[in-house]
């Protein structure tokens, strides 16, 4: 043990983080790699930017070529930028969530989370197709809090027991679903098919505006989910260990479930239901970094990060020139892994 | 041999009128229900002319609704709605798993891929054409969701069986939807149906599915006998002689027959399948030569109310009928998870 990890302790702080030797290093390396595909994102499109431009213009240096800039900073850079937060964001909650169900093949879409996002956002543009913009990432997070605390109580019984989480969320999730089609089926065509981009999941003509509503979730709930590591590691030992160790087992619970809800909420608000994200960013994860969550929960960020950004830019090229939304690209990657976890766990 | 037969027909003869007179008076209350469902609309039709509609058709605007929409409409709900619950009923004791359901397991979500695919690709419009795609998507989703749920820790459980469901069903609502996003042809052509619903069905797609469903009746009752020994459990069914790769494979038949049929006719309604097994089996009972006749009668009498619900609630516009069984199933599903999945 002694030399295998990083020990950081602060008493001031009331912090302490150990963690895994290597998770520096693949932190770097996965770091590299999402920004790498960034920029290759960036520089492919109708109007192709060569990728030194493209670090001269993020980096502020003046290329002199006024469209370059346009079209990097107004329409591919927030595009991206947004991909990346919402990988981020989406992974995390589902590395939470698989703790917290202590089922690896939970995420955040199946429990029916994304479904009451989408419920709500789907509704307001059905609903009130002049919608200024700032609501609908607020109505899709409070369609996701709003779900979150409904299978919440409906699960609650003398504890929060982790497979009753799973089959009340899957059932919530049904009925989210009969609902949204119930908008799209009598929605006027056009907000129909605004709609289901959305639906689908996509970074699409995405704003600064949007990126701005979105990272004070970020900046909130990760540094949250990062201290609150440790006390995934104690759930994760069972209940009967947990509370022998002292942990107010079914307060951090819920505290854990609301901050997955929060930063699933906040990214579905944002580019709607990206599925499986948040299934396959943890497993990455875990296979590179081991199960201590401190180390696990930022290295999950940054694979989900890569896998969004990849996603985009496949949805981006390999149709082109029509979109597919990234959404339907992770699922399309994630059911067939989906499968293989099932055999693996079976091992 | 045809002593324990007859020594078993003996035991369950004082027991019997209750089923049969159950099943009477299931019946009847089918035939009310039809009665109103022929009668209650965007025009009432007073009842004594739902009668001379057909002793002494008249070709009045009365008769003729009554000929060509209710009627139609009506007998359909019913036979969708005796398909899905038979469909459940099956699966449920198959699986020995209380939460099975065509729904939530991602078959609707197959059939309704296969279904977007076929027009999109072809341009298919006709439903008769429908059904073959929605068996084909019905097919391989049961399949493969089966084959997934087995290849988890511990086999086929409650848990593993709705999350391999959840996510078929998630990754083929995506693809689904991607196609509704390139094509909006087909969303135009297909939205209605999606959400489940008995409106503006023609005529002639009850002649189309009838043939389907019928075989996948008899054939769900022929096999009742041998589910109910499937569902004490696969050692005790292979204990007891039978062949257990058989069953399951003509039960999985019966169910793409049926639930099929209703995707291809109605569109995607959900926890019909899951709620009325569960009711039947309150009044029945464990012996799936009961529980599959009733689903079919009371799975028939629910979507038939719920259709009547589903019209005359926000008059004269409609609600599609898949809205109003989830509104119905949903709290009963999160009772079965909280009260009933105890692994």
């Amino acid at each position: 043990m002694k030399n295998h990890s990083l020990i950081y302790r602060s008493a001031k702080l009331g912090l302490s983080i150990r963690l895994q030797n290597q998770v520096p290093k693949i932190l770097f390396v996965l770091t590299i790699i999402t920004l790498a595909a960034m920029v290759v994102n960036t520089c492919v499109g109708e109007y192709p930017t060569p990728p030194l431009i493209v670090i001269q213009t993020v980096l502020g240096i003046d290329t002199g070529n006024a469209d370059y800039a346009f079209v990097i900073n107004n329409l591919r850079l927030p595009r991206i930028i947004t991909a990346c937060l919402v990988g981020i964001a989406l992974a995390i909650s589902g590395t939470i969530m698989q703790s917290l169900t202590r089922n690896s093949l939970a995420d955040p879409g199946i429990i029916g989370i994304n479904a009451g996002a989408s419920l709500a956002a789907v509704s307001v543009i059905v609903l009130f197709p002049n919608f200024p913009p700032g609501v609908l990432p607020l109505s899709a997070f409070l369609g996701a809090l709003v779900t979150t605390l409904l299978i919440y109580f409906l699960a609650w019984d003398r504890g929060l027991h982790p497979v009753r989480l799973i089959l009340i969320g899957v059932g919530i999730s049904a009925v989210a679903g009969a609902f949204t089609s119930l908008m799209i089926t009598f929605g006027q065509i056009y907000d129909v098919s605004q709609a289901l981009v959305w639906l689908a999941g996509s970074v699409y003509g995405r704003t600064w505006e949007q990126i701005f509503a979105f990272v004070p979730w970020l900046v909130i709930f990760v540094p949250l989910a990062l201290i609150k590591a440790s006390e995934l590691n104690t759930l994760n030992l069972g209940d009967d260990i947990a509370k022998g160790l002292g942990s107010k087992v079914e307060l951090q619970r819920s505290f854990l479930l609301l901050i997955s809800a929060a930063l699933s909420g906040a990214a579905v608000a944002t580019a709607g239901t990206i599925g499986f994200v948040g299934l396959i960013a943890p497993h990455i994860a875990r296979q590179l970094v081991g199960g201590n969550h401190q180390g696990l929960i930022p290295v999950a960020g940054m694979t989900g990060a890569a896998i969004v950004v990849l996603s985009d830019f496949v949805g981006r090229i390999i149709f082109a020139p029509i979109e597919i939304p990234c959404g339907v690209v992770t699922a399309v990657i994630g059911a067939p892994y989906f499968v293989y976890l099932l055999i693996k766990n079976r091992q | 041999m045809s002593r324990s037969a007859s020594s078993s027909a003996q035991k369950l003869s004082p027991s019997l009128t209750f089923p049969v007179a159950g099943l009477i008076v299931g019946l009847l209350i089918l035939l009310i229900c039809l009665i109103f469902s022929v009668s209650f609309g965007a025009a009432d039709i007073p009842l004594h002319q739902i009668l001379t509609a057909f002793i002494q058709f008249d070709g009045s605007y009365e008769h003729l609704v009554i000929q060509t929409i209710r009627l139609p409409r009506s007998l359909l709900a019913i036979l969708v709605g005796a398909a899905i619950s038979t469909a459940g009923a099956i699966m449920q004791g198959v699986t020995r798993n209380p939460l099975a359901d065509p729904g939530i397991l991602g078959v609707n979500a197959g059939a309704a891929f296969a279904v977007v695919m076929s027009i999109f690709l072809f341009g298919t419009s006709a439903p008769n054409v429908y059904i073959w795609y929605a068996f084909l998507g019905a097919g391989v989703t049961v399949i493969s969701v089966y084959t997934f749920a087995s290849l988890g820790r511990s086999g086929i459980t409650p848990l593993n069986l709705t999350i391999a469901g959840a996510a078929i069903s998630s990754l083929l609502a995506s693809l689904t939807t991607g196609i509704l996003i390139v094509s909006q042809r087909t969303l135009e052509e297909i939205r209605f149906w999606l959400a489940g619903s008995l409106a503006n069905i023609d005529k002639g797609i009850i002649f189309q599915v009838l043939p389907y469903i019928c075989i996948g009746l008899i054939l769900a009752f022929g096999l009742a006998r041998q589910i109910t020994i499937l569902s004490l459990g696969e050692d005790i069914a292979k204990g007891l002689g039978q062949q257990t790769l058989v069953i399951k494979i003509a039960a999985a038949c019966c169910v793409l027959l049926l639930e099929g049929s209703a995707v291809a006719a109605a569109g995607s309604i959900g926890f019909l399948g899951l709620v009325i097994p569960h009711i039947v089996k309150f009044f029945v009972g464990v012996d799936y030569r009961w529980i599959l006749p009733y689903s079919a009668i009371f799975g028939g009498i629910l979507l038939l109310v719920a259709d009547i619900l589903a019209r005359l609630l926000i008059r004269p516009q409609e609600i599609p009928v898949g809205i109003m069984t989830a509104l119905v199933g949903a709290p009963f599903f999160v009772y079965l998870a909280k009260y009933q999945v105890k692994k």
